[in-house]
């Protein structure tokens, strides 16, 4: 008996430490367990919901897909170059993003306009410029408006909630979306708070540790 | 002795003149300047930044004194009804729209008086009557 109720306290306490020690992101998103067979053994798996295909083009007018972005981690936002309101903000939080880790390679930026009429591929690159960005790390993306909203709404915000009913939805509302290498999203940030970019700056660190074949339950 | 007790009078209304005037004039700024501080949180910081610093070449600055003096008689006029014309602030050139401010004649002496008065600028108090007179001269 006695043994029995160590054991258990032993790995109670294994159990507290190690989660204190390794802080690891949640997987958001839906999830599905599936069954296989492995060498004449049943095996119950569980595939998440990734970031599916897409194609659209960045500020240089280079074709950028999901293949594009295949072993990164990366951040995802929506927003349009003549917006007055929030965008700024956005572009001031994500700057700071950018400058934290341009330089430490498999990582991007992808920021998608839903406003591809006005948001050429010039206007993006002159939006780019005015902004300091050069290089490779941080993407001004346009395509079809319906495969915008589409990958926003189904994709990228699934971790926000759904409390709103604003025309539009979430898709206006300046969220920074991290995703992992293996195209799952790890979380959403309100991208007008600091406070929370902060957040998205740590966490890019945690994600940036774990070892890519990590699988959480 | 009594002219001196004249003097004396004369010297202290004087005073006490001067001195309640400024602080009517300064109480008069506080309340300004506090009341544009609010205004600039809700409608000028996303943009203009917290410290007026703006956006890289994006979004000018509001730190440029000498724009402000040479732009004294127009400024009420472009915050309410935006521009979409190019500008130069210290030195530099900025081409991107500010959208139109729907503000009263008082928000708007208010908010000029918190920028006017901050980020390292130092104009006074711009009261409403100010402003009036620049939106009757709107172009």
């Amino acid at each position: 008996m006695n043994k029995v109720f160590f054991g258990l306290l032993a790995i109670s306490v294994w159990a507290a430490c190690t989660s204190g020690e390794k802080k690891t992101l949640p997987i958001y998103g839906s999830r599905q367990p599936v069954t296989k067979t492995v060498n004449g053994k049943t095996v119950t798996d569980t595939i998440y919901q990734t970031i599916p295909k897409f194609k659209f083009v960045n500020q240089y007018g280079d074709s950028i897909t999901n293949k594009s972005l295949d072993g990164d981690i990366y951040v995802a936002d929506f927003f349009f170059t003549t917006c007055p309101s929030i965008c700024p903000l956005m572009a001031r939080n994500m700057l700071k993003v950018y400058n934290t880790f341009k330089n430490t390679g498999n990582f991007k930026i992808i920021s998608h306009t839903i406003d591809p009429k006005h948001d050429t591929v010039p206007a993006l690159k002159k939006y780019a410029d005015k902004l300091g960005v050069t290089g490779n790390t941080w993407w001004f993306l346009r395509g079809e408006k319906e495969d915008t909203y589409n990958i926003a709404e189904k994709s990228y915000l699934v971790a926000v909630s759904k409390d709103s009913t604003a025309a539009g939805g979430y898709v206006h509302q300046g969220y920074f979306v991290l995703v992992d290498k293996q195209k799952r999203v790890r979380g959403a940030y309100d991208g007008t708070d600091p406070k929370q970019v902060d957040q998205l700056i740590a966490d890019i660190k945690t994600l940036q540790a774990e070892p890519d074949e990590m699988i959480v339950q | 002795m009594k002219i001196r007790f004249v003097i004396g009078l004369v010297l202290f209304f004087t005073v006490l003149f001067i001195i309640s005037c400024e602080s009517d004039s300064s109480i008069e700024f506080k309340r300004y300047y506090s009341e544009g501080a609010q205004i600039y949180q809700t409608r000028c910081q996303n943009c203009h930044g917290k410290n007026g610093e703006g956006l890289l070449s994006l979004i000018p600055p509001l730190t440029d004194s000498i724009y402000f003096k040479n732009n004294k008689a127009t400024l009420a006029c472009f915050i309410r009804r935006g521009s979409k014309d190019p500008i130069v602030v210290n030195g530099k050139g900025f081409a991107s729209v500010m959208p139109r401010q729907d503000l009263a004649p008082v928000e708007l002496a208010e908010v000029i008086t918190y920028i006017q008065n901050s980020f390292g600028n130092k104009f006074g108090l711009t009261e409403v009557d100010d402003v009036q007179r620049v939106l009757n001269n709107c172009k």
